[in-house]
């Protein structure tokens, strides 16, 4: 069993309230869900919704249809009518034209009235809950953590009711069954409690949908966490001041989307060849410029793996879902730290700004390993004129020691963003330039040898043709191969999560088999990836760059037309 | 060994012979030997320039990053290591040039650190343009028949934003820049030295002769907390030049600002992520 609830309005009708104890409530319960925000690049008016969508069984992707929809103005139901299913309700605090669909209208705002004006959309919270023969009183605790001020509560408990009693039952709903200890969290959230627990201490970003959620949850967080998030006044600053302090010793992080990543690019290269740890999300959004701000694509790949000029070793890693966005942000600075490289997680507006159900993350499965100099070589140098310590020694895997300034007593650590020589001295020595170039190149094949993950495959062991997807689409497409396979197709399905360097062993497997990749921009930068490291070209691109995600129903159907033909 | 002896870092330089920086180095290096400093409690941030590669020339910690972000890199480590004294230092063209907005908002900030500005009014490293404090109608080889915009005067605009500890100095008063140097450190929160030092290569009308006839010491009975009379005293260029503290303020630094709980240290901090698992509690 599973239902879609869309709730539509303008900006500033309070649309995320509704969400929220819609949202929380259902996941009280155990339902599986699934809830996208799809807003404009505005403060008032213009059209947003949100998409709750709920059921027994796991729902990791957005789906087309609707069975409710809660309207706030009339042009809620102008967009959205005709993606309601058969039977479909829209709830309406008014008259309006719905064609053959079935209106309940719900005068919310007249209930609202007396009690509190503002929280008119609770009204339609109680009623979708009685229309669904839900219980309304773990609601009731949602609201209580919900509002801070016991007033506002005790005014949307009243209006929960008044909308539960206002309609009558119409459907009956299997259990919740979650099982296990479940989270229900946004992609922002997941990523960025991912840095918490890899230990951030500093996060300077600047202000850019999608990413800034990242910024406000750590911000949140300091007085418990120990951890400062400083506002820069641009990418720029943003980004040198996480080297600056991650040169100093502490982990740190800067996030914002493509254009402000655009900005940091020089800086990127400076942690490339200052060897500094760094960990930058890009939150991407459709370009190129300022593009689609609030909408969502995975047009920032090439862009990501080609970041900053000359030649430096970088990682990129595309979480594929919310689980993923939080192991691959505490694995990002494991490995910018192991490496000294910048890590760069590219996530998307549509992982970012859903929300889900997943199994509450295992903190204690988690080890931070220190990379810094033991005390052991530590006491060698300190104090030691003989001893001249080097933070670009020339090493067989291309490591070097790790100190900071002031770790070694009487010893002094040098950055350059200059070609340099072991001390960290400015040179322009020929073959010092060629030692430092190989030097920092063998550290990415190291890392190539022992920490690169291959994409993860799901399917069976005989089949025709392969998805092949990165980063986000994840969901969308586990869904649609699993819709083809029940219609008799053998699809297989390999998901990326680290994309570079590029994983390329396990693509080998399926050589032979007609490839289709699919990805959310318009120039297959991923299938271009793959021919360039592999040979390999894939037969087929399903691609989507309207800044909206795919549905799992949209894979199939341009499966079916542009790859079966 | 002294302190002094250690700052020693006994490299070839990349300056000219007669250059400013030869004798602003001296400055630095006696100034932090008389703090009682070792190289490995000082940590140099600089940007991209001839002044920029002071940290080769000098034995200390060092952060020689990109053009114009010395300051962003140095508040990353303001807020990591209270512990260590950290100096900006950099070119006029660096610093209010390729870097000028981040000048406006550390002034906001006011993190605790020295900002040492050598200002020698031209672009050496890419051999003789304008800088931003390039006098207005100086010719160069980019701007052949003179400068078309105005100077940047530093001081002004740092008082007018309440800066909490502004400065000018010059190199051909070397004991003077030292005191300043040495003050501007003891400082608690942003302190802007702008050091007036000639070009010996490419600026033929700043030079050493022409500082000489207008540098003036600041007087005893010159008070920089009067903040009108810094305004008026900061906007003083031409004949004259004022030298010396010329505004000083105490306000609360960037990181006594910040949301943490004490002012120890981020760094070296051990922890285990186990101790985070209530992160979770908030999405149940």
């Amino acid at each position: 069993m599973e239902l879609t609830i869309v709730i539509g309005g303008e900006a500033g009708q309070g649309l995320n309230t509704v969400d929220y104890l819609l949202g929380k409530t259902l996941f009280r319960m155990g339902y599986h869900l699934f809830t996208t925000q799809d807003y404009m690049s505005r403060i008032r008016g213009g059209h947003n919704f949100v998409t709750i969508r709920f059921g027994t069984e796991p729902v990791k992707a957005v789906r087309d249809e609707i069975d409710i929809l809660i309207a706030l103005n009339q042009e809620t139901i102008d967009l959205h009518k005709d993606r309601l299913v058969a039977g479909g309700l829209i709830l309406y605090d008014g008259e309006a034209e719905v064609g053959d669909k079935e209106l309940l209208q719900i005068e919310a705002k007249a209930i609202a009235r007396n009690i509190n004006p503002r929280g008119v959309n609770t009204v339609f919270v109680g009623a979708v809950l009685k229309l669904l023969s839900l219980d309304y009183q773990e609601t009731v605790k949602v609201i209580r953590e919900y509002f801070p001020r016991e007033e506002i509560q005790e005014d949307n408990i009243k209006l929960l009711q008044e909308g539960y009693n206002r309609v009558s039952s119409r459907l009956k709903l299997e259990k919740g069954q979650a099982s296990g200890e479940q989270i229900y969290i946004n992609g922002n959230d997941a990523l960025a409690m991912g840095a918490a627990a890899a230990g951030v201490k500093f996060y300077a970003a600047y202000p850019m949908s999608p990413a800034t959620g990242i910024m406000n949850y750590l911000a949140g967080k300091q007085k418990e966490l120990g951890l400062v998030v400083e506002q820069a006044e641009d990418e720029i600053a943003a980004i040198n001041m996480a080297l600056g302090a991650s040169f100093s010793g502490i982990r740190a992080m800067t996030g914002t989307s493509g254009g402000g990543f655009a900005l940091m690019t020089e800086a990127v290269g400076l942690a490339g060849i200052g060897e500094i740890p760094v960990v930058i999300a890009d939150a991407q959004r459709p370009g190129p410029a300022t593009g689609l701000p609030t909408r969502t694509e995975q047009g920032d790949l090439l862009f990501a793996i080609n970041a900053g000029q000359g030649d430096l070793p970088l990682v990129v890693l595309a979480p594929r879902n919310h689980e993923d966005l939080f192991r691959q942000a505490f694995r990002a600075f494991d490995l910018a730290d192991k490496y000294r490289i910048p890590v760069i997680i590219l996530t998307d507006q549509y992982l970012a700004d859903s929300a889900t159900n997943v199994p509450a993350f295992d903190f204690t499965a988690l080890q931070v390993k220190d990379y810094f100099m033991t005390e052991e070589e530590i006491r060698e140098y300190a104090h030691n004129e003989e001893k001249v310590f080097k933070p670009y020694l020339l090493t067989e895997s291309g490591i070097s020691p790790r100190a900071y300034p002031g770790l070694i007593p009487g010893q002094v650590v040098l950055m350059d963003s200059d070609e340099h020589d072991e001390y960290g001295h400015i040179t322009e020595d020929g073959e010092v330039r060629k030692a430092m170039v190989e030097k920092r190149a063998r550290k990415l094949d190291k890392l190539c040898g022992e920490d690169l993950e291959e994409p993860l495959y799901l399917g069976g062991e005989e089949i025709d043709y392969l998805l092949i997807g990165w980063g986000s689409t994840y969901g969308a497409l586990k869904e649609a191969r699993e819709i083809l396979e029940e219609e008799g197709f053998k699809v297989g399905l390999l998901s990326y999560s680290d994309v570079w360097p590029l994983p390329v062993k396990r693509l080998n497997d399926f050589r032979d088999k007609e490839l289709v990749i699919v990805e959310n921009n318009a120039t297959a930068q991923f299938g271009r990836l793959i021919s360039s490291e592999t040979g390999i070209r894939a037969k087929y691109n399903i691609l989507k760059y309207d800044g909206r995600p795919f549905t799992a129903r949209e894979i199939v159907e341009r499966f079916k037309e542009e790859v079966i033909k | 060994m002294g302190l002094l002896a250690k700052y020693e870092a006994n490299r070839e330089t990349a300056w000219c012979p007669g250059c400013g920086n030869f004798p602003l180095r001296q400055a630095l290096a006696n100034a932090l030997a008389e703090l009682g400093l070792s190289p490995d409690q000082v940590t140099m941030f600089s940007g991209i320039g001839q002044a920029a590669k002071m940290m080769h020339y000098i034995r200390i910690n060092g952060f020689n990053g990109l053009h114009g972000r010395a300051l962003p890199a140095a508040i990353g480590m303001v807020v990591a290591n209270p512990e260590m004294k950290v100096i900006v230092e950099s070119g006029d063209g660096d610093n209010y040039g390729e870097g000028g907005n981040h000048i406006l908002h550390n002034i906001r900030r006011n993190p605790d650190l020295t900002h040492l500005v050598h200002n020698n009014q031209i672009y050496g490293l890419t051999k003789g343009q304008a800088s931003p404090t390039t006098g207005y109608e100086n010719r160069t080889t980019v701007q052949p028949e003179g400068i078309t915009s105005d100077p940047f005067n530093p001081l002004p605009f740092a008082v007018a934003m309440r800066a909490s500890f502004v400065a000018r100095g010059f190199v051909g008063e070397r004991e003077h820049l030292q005191e300043l140097i040495k003050a501007a450190i003891m400082h608690k929160g942003y302190a802007l030295i702008d050091i007036l030092q000639p070009c010996v290569t490419f600026n033929r009308v700043n030079t050493y002769q022409w500082y000489k006839e207008r540098v003036y010491k600041l007087g005893d009975d010159y008070d920089p907390t009067d903040y009108m009379a810094a305004m008026e005293k900061a906007n003083e260029w031409g004949d004259r030049i004022p030298i010396g503290i010329i505004y000083r303020e105490e306000k609360k630094t960037f990181r006594e600002r910040l949301a943490l709980t004490d002012q120890e240290g981020l760094v070296g901090k051990a922890f285990n992520p186990a101790d985070y698992a209530f992160l979770l509690d908030e999405f149940r």
